[in-house]
Parts: C-alpha cells; sequence; structure tokens
C-alpha cells in the first residue's frame, strides 16, 4: 500500500512535536476525514529557521506533514507558499490514490501559516 | 498488509473473524478428494461414488453441527452466496404474500447489499436499531413486523464488536407471526452451541474459512418446508436448489472444520475466554481512555473491540503491523470521507472513536505470551500516536 519513504516518514516522522518559541502557529482540520494538523513556523529575516507538527491522522497525513516540514525548512515564505501537496506527494515517491487527498492538509497548513504570519505583520495575504 | 516485517519481531495474528488458517487436519482430509477420489459426485461409476459418500458425510457433519437434518443442508462457496440466497430466494419465493422484509442496521453487507438490491425490487425493508452495544431489542422485530412481513434476518453475533443477539427471542417472535427467521450465523460457528430447533431458526448461513475450514466454501441450513426459490440456476445438484458440480475437496473440508470446532465448544469459550479477558483487562489497565466497544459479556468469546481516542485506526495498524501484529480496524480514511463502520455508526459511537477503532479477535492457536506480547506494544504504539495527534 505504501512505500518504504512514506512508512520511513510514518514510523519516523521528522519535526514532530510542539514548538514554544514559534512564530506562528496554524491549526487546519479535513471536514471530509477528520485530520488535523497543526503547524509551528519560527520566521526570521522571511525565512523558516525552523518548523515542527503535529498530526491526527492515517500514515500519509503524517507523512506528508512530516515531508513537507522538510521540504520548507530554511526556505524563503514565497518558496513555501509554492509548495503543493503534488510536490510532497512526489518527493515521497507517490500515495496510493484513494490517501493523496491525505497530503492536502500539509500544503493548507503550510498557506494557513504563512497568511497568519502576514496579517500579524499588517500584510495583505496572499491568494 | 504489504510491509514486510523486521525479522526480529513474532508474528501474532489476531484476525481470526476475518479469516483462519485451515487446520491440517482439515488439509489432510480434503489432499485426497483433489487427487485419488476427483470423480464428480453426479457420475455413475465407482470412482464418483467416493465422492459423493464424502459429500454425503459432510453434510451429516454440518447437519450435525446446527442440530438439524442432513437433507436441509445445501452447500454453497461461502457466505455470502448463503445470505444472498437466503434473502432474495425467500423473498422471490412469497412475493406474492408479502414485499416486507425485516433485518437490523448492523448486518454483513452481505445482508445489507441483498436488502438494498431488493428494495430496487420492489420490496420494502426495515432496518432495526440497535443500543450502544449492537444490541438489537426483540421487542422492536415484533413492532416493525406487518401482515406484509416475508422474512426477519438478524445476524447471530456481529463481525466487528463480536455482539450476540437474542436470536432465540426474536426466532420465537418471528415464528408466533408465522415469519420464518433468517441468520447470518458466519462469525458464531464453533463459539456459540447452535440448535436450529431451540433457537427458533429457518435459515442459518456459514461460511468455511471462519473456522479453520477452507476458503470458497459455505453452507444454507433450509428448514424443511421453507419457501425459497432456487438462486444458482443449472444442473441437479444439491436436490436441485443449488447448481453446479459440488466442489467435493471443499465440503469435505467444511464438514471436517465444523465437526473440529464444535466437538467441544465450552472448552474453547473457556480458554480462549480467558486469553480474550486478558487481552481487554490489560488494554483497559494499561492504556488511558480506551474505549471497550459491544457488549460487556454477550459477545463472541474470542472478540475485543476498542477505542482509542486522539489517534487514527489505520495508522495504529500500520505500526502494529510493522511489529508483527495482525489485527483489522472498522474505519478507514480512504475516499475523503469519514468511513466509519454502519456497525458503530448504528451504535451511536462518536466519530473519534469510530476512527480509532482496533478489532482483535483471537484463536485456537493464540497464546498467553501472544497476549502479552500485545499488552507490550500496543500501549507503545498507541502512545507514540497520540502523542503525534494530541494538541
Amino acid at each position: 500500500m505504501y512505500n518504504e519513504t512514506v512508512m520511513d516518514h510514518f514510523e519516523h516522522p521528522r519535526n514532530v512535536g510542539d514548538m514554544e518559541d514559534a512564530t506562528v502557529v496554524a491549526d487546519v482540520g479535513s471536514p471530509e476525514c477528520g485530520d488535523r494538523t497543526k503547524l509551528y513556523l519560527k520566521i526570521e529575516d522571511n525565512v523558516i529557521v525552523d518548523v515542527s507538527f503535529k498530526t491526527l491522522g492515517c500514515a500519509a497525513a503524517i507523512a506528508s506533514s512530516s515531508k513537507a516540514t522538510e521540504m520548507i525548512k530554511g526556505k524563503t515564505l514565497e518558496e513555501a507558499w509554492a509548495l503543493t501537496n503534488m510536490d510532497v506527494v512526489e518527493a515521497l515517491g507517490g500515495l496510493p490514490e484513494p490517501k493523496i487527498h491525505c497530503s492536502v492538509l500539509a500544503e493548507g497548513a503550510i498557506r494557513e501559516a504563512i497568511n497568519t504570519y502576514r496579517k500579524d505583520q499588517g500584510l495583505v495575504p496572499w491568494e | 498488509m504489504n510491509q514486510p516485517h523486521t525479522t526480529d519481531v513474532p508474528t501474532v495474528y489476531l484476525d481470526h473473524s476475518a479469516t483462519t488458517p485451515t487446520h491440517p487436519d482439515v488439509v489432510a482430509a480434503m489432499l485426497p478428494y483433489f487427487t485419488e477420489h476427483f470423480g464428480n459426485p453426479s457420475s455413475l461409476y465407482r470412482l464418483s461414488n467416493t465422492s459423493r459418500e464424502a459429500v454425503s458425510t459432510a453434510r451429516e457433519q454440518v447437519a450435525a453441527a446446527l442440530g438439524a437434518n442432513a437433507g436441509e443442508i445445501f452447500f454453497t462457496a461461502g457466505g455470502t452466496e448463503s445470505d444472498n440466497w437466503a434473502l432474495k430466494g425467500v423473498a422471490w419465493a412469497r412475493r406474492n404474500e408479502g414485499r416486507h422484509i425485516i433485518t437490523s442496521s448492523v448486518e454483513h453487507h452481505a445482508i445489507l447489499h441483498s436488502c438494498e438490491y431488493l428494495e430496487t425490487q420492489g420490496f420494502s425493508v426495515t432496518y432495526l436499531p440497535v443500543d450502544r452495544y449492537g444490541m438489537v431489542d426483540p421487542s422492536d422485530v415484533e413492532a416493525a413486523i406487518t401482515p406484509e412481513t416475508a422474512l426477519i434476518s438478524v445476524m447471530l453475533a456481529n463481525n466487528e464488536v463480536g455482539t450476540i443477539q437474542q436470536i432465540e427471542e426474536i426466532g420465537a417472535l418471528a415464528h408466533d407471526h408465522g415469519i420464518c427467521l433468517h441468520t447470518d450465523a458466519v462469525q458464531g460457528i464453533g463459539h456459540i452451541p447452535i440448535d436450529v430447533d431451540v433457537m427458533n431458526i429457518d435459515l442459518l448461513s456459514l461460511s468455511g474459512h471462519k473456522f479453520y475450514g477452507p476458503k470458497g466454501t459455505g453452507a444454507l441450513y433450509i428448514r424443511d418446508g421453507t419457501d425459497i426459490d432456487t438462486f444458482i440456476h443449472g444442473g441437479a445438484q444439491e436436490k436441485g436448489r443449488r447448481a453446479g458440480t459440488e466442489n467435493v475437496p471443499g465440503i469435505v473440508g467444511i464438514g471436517a472444520a465444523i465437526e473440529r470446532v464444535t466437538k467441544d465448544i465450552p472448552g474453547h469459550q473457556k480458554r480462549v475466554g480467558a486469553l480474550r479477558d486478558m487481552l481487554a483487562s490489560g488494554i483497559t489497565e494499561r492504556i488511558p481512555d480506551s474505549h471497550y466497544n459491544g457488549h460487556p459479556n454477550k459477545r463472541l468469546v474470542n472478540n475485543a473491540h476498542f477505542s482509542f481516542p486522539g489517534l487514527d485506526g489505520e495508522a495504529l495498524l500500520l505500526m502494529l503491523n510493522r511489529r508483527g501484529i495482525c489485527a483489522s480496524i472498522g474505519s478507514a480514511c480512504s475516499s475523503g470521507s469519514d468511513d466509519m463502520s454502519h456497525v458503530l455508526r448504528a451504535m451511536g459511537v462518536p466519530a473519534a472513536h469510530g476512527r480509532s477503532s482496533l478489532r482483535l479477535t483471537l484463536g485456537d492457536d493464540n497464546t498467553k505470551e501472544d497476549v502479552e506480547y500485545v499488552l507490550d506494544v500496543l500501549p507503545q504504539v498507541v502512545g507514540r500516536l497520540r502523542d503525534m495527534a494530541i494538541f
């Protein structure tokens, strides 16, 4: 069902946990299946210097969150905003078709966090 | 599951409600009928006599296990076919007397989907509610009966949470109104003593692979005098009621298997029940916020069904699989929708509990060491997933 990359990120998720000194926190849920992700970003000079997450969800949701945090760490907000769920799926080496939707949560959490940060800074949210 | 286990973990199979291994004695009984005794039972030479006699013996073995007569046992390809035949066969046979069927909301899909099909054919179906333990109230059955009711079908024991229904009482109500009772007993064989007369059962479905018999084998008990149409048309096998060359090795297997598992049901209940109770109490003690689903005591002796809110059932199953534990879940996030099982939904189980459910079903080969291993691993895995998820 899942490839070894997905299973590795599921069994040994990167950047999992709370972050006390986060710049911004986003809490995003999927009304369709009840999955939920909380994403913490530490931002300095428009760069994501640290990131962590917590996810209630299936293996695909956990692995997608883990991989996505790896992919945005050290990136600018513009680069992180550009990350799509399919980029994450590709980086994981693919997900079973019925599980593709589980990767959308990570993308949504990143964008929610970035726009929350922008609003906090008095900036116009991105669309 | 697809992922290989690491080499240093044991395999602990706790999914006996899904399927069981064919017992070596059953395999041994079957083997000659693949080779030297390969004759078609319908043929007239001596080679076929052996096959015919083997089918006859198996029919007697199944009948004896149910308190039935051999002539009331019809072999099928499994529980699903038996369920389909019972519902559609009775519905069509009695369509001029009445077009109403009563069933429960927690039946196997073989029943529910057959009922849904019959609804497209002009029949009406009442799906009875269950209480929080998954139990049908016989008074609800009685209240649902109309002059149009042709059949009542309520399962003997639930495949997911293990709740055992009050079949004897439901059957008595059915008979008081001149209605026949079908029960899907697929999960009950070998765990619950069955006597079709005592339990007021007119039709009963069973499946060989659930009790250490071969897959692709089943039977339908049909009480003499029950109105039922033929479902599989063709040759004259099974007294002309179920066509198709008999699966002789499979039939021999299901006969040997049912005789074996019904030989000492009280002994089985005592041994497996002790393991199940050790497992259930251990989980309750060691895992905070764990919820035991199903009836506290009127349940299959091998079934332990839990919810662990704060995690996802599929994730739990995958982690257990990597540690060699084979189990089952009642729901899966598979299509972008909340796929909580119809059984848990009918019981009123909250969504957070439904999505975090785990079914553990023990069998003959499980040991105290297996249970201890699960009680060691499961709390760790639940803890890990909750740590990842609790906000």
